[in-house]
């Protein structure tokens, strides 16, 4: 067990070390600090000067790999990427690019409390809502029920999640005026603003990941065992529940497990859409503004709670499934 | 002298190889006897065959749209000093050719759809006098001379002629099919009787019901057209239709040339680790956990910046602002390719894994035979059904991504048509007060048939080649009916 969790962390961390380096090579190589510079200054005439200057001010004024001016180690060290490298694993996310004033570690941390909020009950909900549906659909299998349920799903799944927002902000908030529009207020009064979001998340997955359920149970359904549990004189209720769902619990753990970077990092459309000051409207910030250092920083993050969550999902596997043995 | 010069786009040489090479399929599959058997199988399920005529009617819009071409400027301002002939900054296609008329109805602002009037009252002065009301409309409801009285008859009686030339072409449609099958079907009666029974043995009704549909909603629009917009302008008076049909060709290239771009890599480097295990294995596996690690929408996000960088950077790769568009959608797609080729590889290198142990690979490798002719020999051909399924499959999912990237910033250029524009633009008219409902209602529609026949299309192909997806078909026991031929 300690092996494998060691074996884990090493692949881990050698996956951050590649995701660095290809980041790195994106945003350093491909574009040069000084078409940086020259994006974010922006203007037509833009001097040598203004473009050394931005690059002293962000730490930017170094050679990419190699430096050949400096003696032994310091030929490495003395490198953007050794520096960023490094602060990036130690959580040391400096400054924006755009707005010095912004101190990302700070942004993220105060931020991710609010993506959390939206996103955690989203989570659960979401995976009770999937599973109840999906259950009904195959209690209710070789009937009409299960027929117009699938044809439900794959409309539900054919429709953008824009859609979604703008049809339920346009009916809920403007013509039934039950929750405001957008916006964001700490503490209860959070309710009232991520409830709609929260509401359209889960319809706009709904009919892809029940679908996607509904086929694990069939799946089991198939089996020897259920066979034998109906032999027995179980009631199909409890088939389903006691068995089935049960044996159906590692392949949605591991569909339900890959969202969970996402349960951190927030999610990109409904924040921006609703106006929720979380991670996912921070990277939209990010992306409009071409700010390369908050962009490179969730990058990074996302790919460590990537990692962080795998090695989670193979935990759960060992809880739910007592034959599974981690080595 | 009013000649053209062709314009060829990345995206339409992309396009239209991708239509060479399914001919080229198509072709294979007629010589194939298990590939057809297969293949047949969806065509004999309703719900594919519907969904493949839609997709296949949206493919002609794709590839009318596919050829562009610039107008030689006439005169003076068009031939220069040197003798040099200049052309004109527009690019067009063969469809903007069919629709010139709906390009030149350019109102000044929104209008409802079949309006005559604009959606905004305006200043209007009349013999020195400035009232203010809703303006006529330029173009939309322009032969009218008294229009509150004349526009409700006009409308209906265009719609109706529409109408009247749709249900010909379905009669027609209709007879055709009868004519075909009334060698088989022992005679015209019976034929026609058994095409409206559905015992056929291609879903033939379904197929011509679809086309019904298909024909009754366009004949009325087609009639429209050319004196009202059917769905409406947008702010800066565009008809929204023409944004909407040549938003279809947009998502038709984000959906298959970017599930196209992810093949090479995913099929490559999937059969490589599957066969060659060991080292080779385990670097791949790295590859494609580095990609995955990183949330998607990110890594393109970033991609996409560069990208952006590049082409501000090489202002001389391209002419024109569509150019410089479609460089930008094709490298976006390339991007897309690159970054989602991690489930396919997955997909693959388990199927290679199982295959190489099998005994006809074990036995060419007795024999000799090298390991780039067994992969190519045995292990392509097997692997083919897993590549079909999934490209089918991702080409919905993509052109629902195209609208939330589009959203997010780093989708296509903000001046192509695509239905993420239309949404985001949707987004805003949503909020108005009166609602501007139409660019949004166009959007959707046009989206979400396209999607869904792709949808529908790939679960068809799904069940065809996947045994196992077979038995997780709903099907309403007692009602299941089996064609018989």
């Amino acid at each position: 067990m300690i092996k494998y969790l060691l074996r884990r962390l090493g692949y881990g961390i050698a996956v951050l070390v590649g995701v660095n380096l290809l980041t790195f090579f994106l945003f350093f190589s491909v574009n040069t600090p000084d078409d940086m510079a020259r994006l974010n200054i922006g203007g037509k005439r833009v001097t040598q000067e203004q473009i050394e200057k931005w690059k002293t001010e962000r730490g930017y004024d170094k050679p990419l790999y190699y430096d050949a001016a400096q003696a032994g180690s310091q030929k490495f060290t003395h490198t953007i990427l050794w520096e960023r490298s490094i602060s990036l694993m130690l959580l040391d996310f400096g400054r924006s690019d755009a707005r010095q004033a912004v101190n990302i570690g700070h942004e993220v941390k105060v931020r991710m409390g609010v993506s959390l909020q939206l996103a955690v009950p989203l989570f659960v909900l979401q995976v009770i809502v999937s599973t109840a549906f999906a259950l009904l659909l195959v209690f209710f299998r070789h009937t009409r029920i299960d027929f117009w349920g699938v044809v439900l799903c794959v409309l539900m799944l054919s429709i953008s999640s824009l859609f979604y927002i703008i049809v339920g902000q346009y009916f809920f908030s403007r013509l039934l005026r039950l929750v405001p529009i957008g916006g964001y207020e700490p503490g209860l009064d959070a309710i009232k603003f991520l409830a709609l979001p929260i509401v359209l998340s889960l319809l706009s997955r709904l009919g892809g990941e029940a679908r996607l359920y509904r086929a694990m149970f069939l799946e089991e359904v198939g089996k020897d065992y259920v066979r034998t549990a109906r032999a027995k004189g179980l009631s199909e209720p409890v088939v389903l529940f006691r068995h089935v769902l049960r044996n159906a619990l590692i392949p949605i753990i591991t569909s339900a497990g890959s969202y969970l970077p996402y349960v951190f990092l927030g999610s990109l459309v409904f924040e921006s859409f609703f106006g929720i000051p979380g991670l996912g409207a921070f990277i939209i910030e990010a992306i409009s503004g071409q700010d390369f250092a908050i962009v490179r920083t969730m990058v990074f993050l996302g790919a460590a709670l990537y990692v962080a969550s795998n090695a989670l999902i193979d935990l759960a596997y060992t809880w739910v499934d007592p034959r599974v043995r981690l080595s | 002298m009013s000649s053209f010069k062709i314009v060829v786009l990345w995206t339409d040489v992309a396009l239209w190889a991708m239509f060479a090479a399914l001919l080229g399929y198509l072709l294979r599959i007629l010589r194939q006897p298990h590939v057809r058997v297969t293949w047949a199988r969806v065509l004999r399920d309703a719900a594919s065959c519907c969904a493949g005529v839609v997709l296949l009617l949206f493919m002609a819009v794709t590839l009318l749209d596919s050829l562009h071409f610039r107008r030689a400027l006439d005169g003076a301002e068009g031939a220069g000093a040197t003798g040099q002939q200049f052309y004109s900054t527009r690019t067009e296609s063969l469809l903007d050719l069919l629709l010139v008329r709906q390009v030149a109805m350019r109102e000044t602002s929104y209008s409802a759809p079949l309006a005559y009037q604009g959606f905004n009252k305006d200043n209007i002065s009349e013999g020195g006098e400035v009232r203010r009301d809703y303006p006529r409309l330029q173009f939309g409801g322009a032969h009218l001379r008294l229009p509150a009285e004349q526009w409700a008859g006009d409308v209906l009686g265009r719609a109706l002629r529409g109408l009247a030339w749709g249900l010909l072409a379905v009669l027609l449609l209709g007879l055709a099919m009868t004519a075909a099958l009334a060698a088989g079907h022992g005679g015209w009666r019976r034929a026609l009787q058994d095409l409206l029974r559905d015992r056929t043995h291609y879903p033939l009704r379904a197929v011509l019901l679809t086309l019904a549909v298909t024909a009754l909603l366009s004949g009325p629009s087609i009639a429209l057209m050319d004196h009202y917009h059917v769905f409406g302008t947008d702010r800066t008076g565009n008809d929204v239709l023409y944004q909407a049909l040549k938003s279809i060709r947009t998502a038709f290239v984000i959906g298959a040339l970017s599930t196209l771009a992810t093949l090479p890599l995913a099929l490559v480097l999937g059969i490589l680790a599957g066969y060659f295990k060991g080292w080779v294995d385990e670097l791949i596996q790295y590859l494609y956990t580095l990609l995955t690690s990183v949330p998607n929408v990110l890594l393109i996000a970033a991609c996409v910046l560069m990208v952006q960088v590049f082409l501000d950077k090489n202002p001389d790769l391209f002419e024109t602002g569509v150019e410089r568009a479609d460089l930008k959608m094709f490298l976006l797609c390339l991007i897309l390719g690159v970054t989602g080729w991690a489930t396919l590889c997955r997909l693959i290198r388990g199927e290679t894994l199982k295959l190489r142990e099998l005994d006809y690979v074990q036995a060419a490798t007795a024999f000799g035979v090298g390991p780039l002719r067994i992969m190519w020999r045995h292990i392509v051909p097997n692997v083919m059904h897993l590549v079909l399924i999934t490209t089918v499959l991702s080409f919905s999912d993509l052109i629902l991504y195209e609208a939330v990237l589009t959203y997010v910033g780093v989708g296509v250029d903000p001046g192509m048509n695509s239905f993420g524009g239309m949404i985001n633009l949707a987004r805003a008219e949503m909020s108005r007060d009166p609602l501007v409902w139409w660019s949004f209602a166009a959007a959707f529609g046009f989206m979400v048939s396209l999607v869904l026949a792709a949808n529908l299309f790939a679960d068809g192909v799904r069940d065809a080649f996947d045994p196992r997806a077979r038995s997780l078909r709903p099907r309403v026991l007692g009602l299941a009916k089996t064609r018989k031929a």
